[in-house]
């Protein structure tokens, strides 16, 4: 517990609203070691942006524990924003100060003693590309450049932790990318422990540990290959036409252990591929049901998550059992 | 009422959506920079670019809202920017924000939709019903719009822009905020439509939901960077192969081969971090597979395993606005 | 209470930076003040000259030509009619004929050398503004000629309506205002009230803008404590207050003649205390709007608030008590006063001193209950 770099149990959160009571996080915990790129992956509402504001002593956490290095969420906020570094999801920095008044802004409130800035700040602004745009009014930069400086401004103190609300909602692919790796090399430079939320089911595969959340609760969490070994099965996918009586036949076949439908196409988890490609192939021609080539697919995070919470809104059991829990 | 799909019948030659050397600029700022492509009858087209790229411009010239600066667009053969009250009529069109009204029920709402596109109270008598039970709001049609969860009000809002039957819809960005599984089954409600008859151009930010469509358009800076069905893009665009090294030390590999693509010494491109694996992109797969592996061991790296794996939608754009040159549309 | 000085200078020089590169605020924070001003001067002067008069003059002899001569020589009255009896005169003030009648009775010449002339003095009820001007013209004229002035007051409404109480300022307004320049008299009072708005809108919509554009997170998770970003936000306003403040009293001196009899020194000193207790209001206000536009809203309460029951329109002893504290709630009443006096009558703090003590706990127990409620977190 102690060498968690950020750490939750059984975090909650509630917001009273007239008469109503919502509950954005439902008895939440999660484990983040050093080193880590960590990934809060769930859909818009989920409660993302929620966890990572009582970590950080943003919003008043109602019930449960939270640290980050050890402090408090509540009693000690102040060293926790010492320490961290924080991109939140609206991410609007002054617009009115340009990209290097910024940088002094956010490294001045930080204490960070001017000598060390005149060092620090060329090389962070070099590092995030920004170098050219000195000048530039933090208003006037295009979306890429505003989540780069962003970036800048919450490491210009020299934090062990960065939060990321959502960072790429939004953005072109190549910037998406260029943000990616800047945010890997800093990791990697700079010993970060990066903690980040994202809807973006893709972009899971690019952390090392992953939480998949639905309505404020922890669903699973543990690396990628882990989430994706609990999925049922070999997953084959194909394009049925017609579509709706492809997926009642092949719902109660031998060996079906899921179906999702795909757009167009119908994804299946079966057992054994082998076994129960021709059976399904079979099941289909005597239907008179056209298809192309049934392809095994590798899953993907998508897939995963919907698994997942499908058997967890079902399970009479309650959730799926986390598979990393404390054991590191 | 069965006006549009019998328009399709009739022209079915023309394809229900041109766009001819579509030039758009806002002052100095050219926002589309001559685009042509066709949307096929029946097809679910994927419009895909990020924000700030030109396809809402696209969108918005197309159902006639804006004026092109040059070139044409058509819808059903009508022309987008002249015969607009013709289109608006023949055309559906979900917008990013819903258009819901959050203080009407979704019977008002539909009524009201159905209301602005002229249609009388017997047409609408049994649409009405029509529309709750595709979007599956039996017993929710009285309860107020606000009430709804986004997967919920988005197929509302879908239905409000199919209450006049058109042979038509835009969808723009209409699953942002929803969950996947509400994701999955509003594609399911457009899929259904498509198999009606229905053409669907969607546009979209989000690459996972571009590889639903049967085909996607690609606009990036205003410019048709790709146009084809997303295995096609998969196939022909990407310029090179997408390997996966697991091996111990990630980080480490990253430096060496980072370095190396650097020195020229490997033609590597897209070297990342992807969790506990690295990415990189290759011309040739045997050739690199050992070229990496020899290079990885001699600087003492246990290397468990180099996979030629698929690339994602995302390599491909990205491929694809490095490399402009190759194939534009198939 | 602790304040790093590293922080607060950072936090204010951002401040004052967004300020002063916002042009269209800067206009608007400097442009408005100035606008009101002058609009407000113009167009709310009380005066109302040439008021159409209807006259019955049962005298009809050289003193009563007098008299009447004498209000049409004020420029404040125009004789449009001239009647027979007080049926008429009455009557055509109704029809609208006329703002004002006078009526002169019989004999008028004989009670003026006798010191006992009456004349009488019918004004429109349901025109507060010719009302006002027409009595206090009148009375003054009146005064001139030795004459009692009796005043009623016709009113279109039904018999149980509008007072015939007419204010009583009129009175100490014709002793330093011997010209009835209501200018002089709106003035100081006017630059209260519109320093007033501004302050409590600026202030109130500084935070809520924060709030609103999402632009206070990235703020506040920092290790800046709340009461530096306070603080930060105060300052900038209350140097531009000041600019404001100065360009008001230089307009009223300048352009509308306004002479400025006090010591500016002390004038500034109170200035600092109120506009540091607006500023305060302000920040209240600014927890219990959730939107810019509420802000704003709220903004326009005090002004109308300001307008209404500081004594700045209307004299505060003519209110029903209720009222009267109301409007001592605010701060503005208090500044108004002092104001008034500092311009028009020329006095020292030993004169104004009790209304300084009320802004001076203002002050401190704004600041008391603003470091409360300024918290460290988002809800």
């Amino acid at each position: 517990m102690e060498e968690m770099v950020i750490w939750a149990r059984e975090l909650v959160k509630q917001f009273k609203n007239d008469k109503t009571v919502i509950t954005a996080v439902d008895h939440l915990s999660l484990e983040v070691a050093s080193g880590e790129t960590y990934g809060l992956i769930g859909p818009d509402g989920a409660g993302k942006t929620t966890t990572i504001r009582v970590l950080l002593g943003l919003l008043n956490r109602t019930a449960g524990e939270s640290s980050i290095l050890g402090f408090d969420s509540m009693r000690s906020t102040y060293p926790i924003r010492e320490r961290t570094g924080y991109i939140a999801q609206s991410n609007v920095l002054p617009a009115d100060l340009s990209v290097l008044e910024n940088m002094h802004f956010f490294a001045d409130i930080h204490g960070v003693a001017r000598a060390v800035q005149e060092k620090n700040i060329p090389e962070l602004l070099a590092f995030t590309g920004l170098g050219d745009f000195t000048h530039r009014l933090a208003g006037k930069l295009s979306g890429g450049m505003k989540k780069k400086l962003a970036l800048a401004c919450s490491l210009i103190h020299e934090p062990k932790v960065v939060f990321l609300d959502e960072p790429t909602l939004g953005v072109d692919p190549v910037s998406r990318r260029e943000f990616w790796n800047l945010l890997e090399n800093l990791r990697v430079e700079k010993g970060l422990t990066i903690f980040m939320s994202t809807p973006y089911m893709d972009e899971a595969e690019r952390c090392t540990q992953v939480g998949l959340i639905t309505r404020g609760r922890m669903i699973v969490s543990g690396t990628v290959a882990e989430i994706k070994a609990l999925l049922p099965g070999h997953l084959l996918e194909f394009v049925p036409s017609p579509f709706k009586p492809a997926q009642q036949t092949c719902l109660p076949l031998p060996g079906i252990l899921e179906v999702q439908v795909y757009g167009e196409k119908l994804h299946i988890f079966v057992d054994d591929i082998e076994t129960r490609r021709p059976q399904i192939e079979a099941a289909l021609a005597s239907q008179g049901i056209r298809h192309n080539d049934l392809r095994e697919i590798e899953p993907r995070m998508e897939e995963a998550y919907i698994s997942l919470v499908n058997r967890h809104n079902s399970t009479s059991l309650g959730k799926v059992q986390s598979c990393s829990g404390g054991n590191k | 009422m069965i006006a549009g799909s019998s328009l399709i019948q009739k022209q079915v030659s023309t394809p229900p959506v041109v766009v001819e050397n579509l030039v758009k600029r806002f002052g100095d700022f050219v926002a589309v920079d001559n685009i042509s492509f066709n949307v096929r009858a029946g097809e679910v087209f994927g419009w895909l670019g990020p924000n700030g790229a030109g396809k809402t411009t696209t969108i918005r010239i197309l159902l006639g809202l804006l004026k092109p600066t040059s070139g044409k667009t058509y819808v059903l053969g009508l022309d987008s920017n002249l015969q607009k009250k013709e289109v608006h009529a023949r055309v559906g069109y979900m917008s990013q924000q819903f258009t819901l009204y959050n203080d009407l029920t979704p019977w008002e709402n539909i009524r009201f939709y159905g209301g602005v596109h002229e249609m009388t109270p017997a047409e609408l008598r049994p649409r009405i019903p029509e529309i709750i039970h595709m979007a599956g709001l039996e017993g929710r049609e009285k309860a107020m719009t606000r009430t709804l969860s986004g997967g919920w009000k988005q197929r509302l809002a879908l239905g409000c822009a199919i209450v006049h039957k058109p042979a038509v819809i835009f969808l723009d960005e209409p699953t942002a905020g929803v969950d996947p599984i509400s994701r999955r089954e509003f594609w399911e409600l457009i899929y259904q439509m498509a198999d009606e008859g229905v053409t669907v151009v969607v546009t979209t930010h989000y690459m996972d939901e571009a590889e639903l469509c049967q085909r996607i358009g690609f606009i990036s800076q205003g410019r048709l960077v790709a146009l084809a069905s997303p295995a096609e893009l998969k196939k022909a665009q990407m310029h090179g192969f997408v390997l996966e090294v697991t091996a111990s030390n990630p980080e480490q590999v990253v430096r060496i081969l980072k370095t190396a693509a650097q020195t020229k010494q490997l033609l590597l491109d897209e070297v990342a971090l992807y969790g506990a694996q690295v990415h990189a992109v290759v011309p040739d797969v045997t050739v690199y597979k050992e070229r990496i592996r020899a290079l990885l061991v001699a600087n003492q790296i246990n290397v468990r395993s180099i996979e030629w794996i698929a690339p994602s939608l995302e390599d491909v754009f990205i491929s694809a606005v490095k490399f402009p040159a190759e194939n534009k549309s198939v | 209470m602790e304040i790093n000085l590293q922080r607060l200078v950072a936090l204010t020089r951002k401040e004052t930076i967004q300020f002063l590169r916002d042009r269209r605020l800067l206009f608007f924070i400097l442009g408005m003040p100035v606008l009101q001003l002058v609009l407000y001067g113009y167009a709310a002067a009380l005066t109302v000259y040439h008021l159409p008069m209807a006259v019955v003059d049962q005298s009809n002899d050289p003193k009563s030509r007098q008299f009447i001569a004498a209000m049409v020589n004020s420029q404040y009255f125009d004789v449009t009619l001239y009647l027979g009896s007080q049926e008429e005169l009455t009557h055509a003030l109704d029809l609208g004929q006329a703002k004002v009648g006078l009526m002169i009775p019989p004999r008028f010449a004989t009670d003026v050398d006798k010191g006992d002339a009456n004349v009488l003095l019918f004004l429109d009820g349901t025109d507060n503004a010719s009302v006002q001007s027409g009595y206090s013209a009148a009375s003054l004229v009146a005064q001139n000629e030795a004459t009692q002035l009796q005043s009623w007051q016709i009113s279109h409404l039904p018999l149980n309506s509008s007072s015939n109480s007419l204010p009583v300022t009129t009175l100490s307004r014709v002793l330093y205002n011997p010209n009835l320049i209501d200018i002089w008299f709106i003035l100081p009072g006017l630059v209260g009230v519109v320093l007033q708005t501004l302050a409590v809108t600026q202030a109130a919509l500084i935070v809520v803008r924060d709030r609103e554009l999402g632009t206070i997170e990235p703020i506040l998770s920092t290790p800046a404590r709340p009461i530096e970003i306070m603080l930060s936000k105060i300052i900038p306003l209350l140097v531009l207050c000041f600019f404001a403040l100065a360009l008001l009293v230089g307009i009223g001196v300048f352009w509308f003649g306004v002479p400025f009899r006090g010591s500016l020194i002390l004038y500034f000193l109170m200035a600092l205390l109120f506009i540091f207790s607006s500023l305060g209001f302000g920040l209240l206000l600014s927890v219990r709007a959730a939107t810019q536009m509420e802000a704003t809203q709220y903004g326009m309460v005090f002004m109308l608030v300001g307008m209404l029951f500081s004594g700045f329109m209307y004299p505060i002893n003519n209110m029903p008590l209720p009222l009267q504290i109301f409007g001592s709630i605010f701060p503005v009443t208090y500044f108004i006063r002092i104001s008034r006096s500092i311009f028009l009558k020329g006095v020292g703090l030993n004169f104004v001193w009790s209304d300084a003590v009320m802004l001076v706990i203002y002050c401190v127990v704004i600041i008391l209950i603003v470091s409360r409620v300024f918290k460290q977190r988002l809800d």
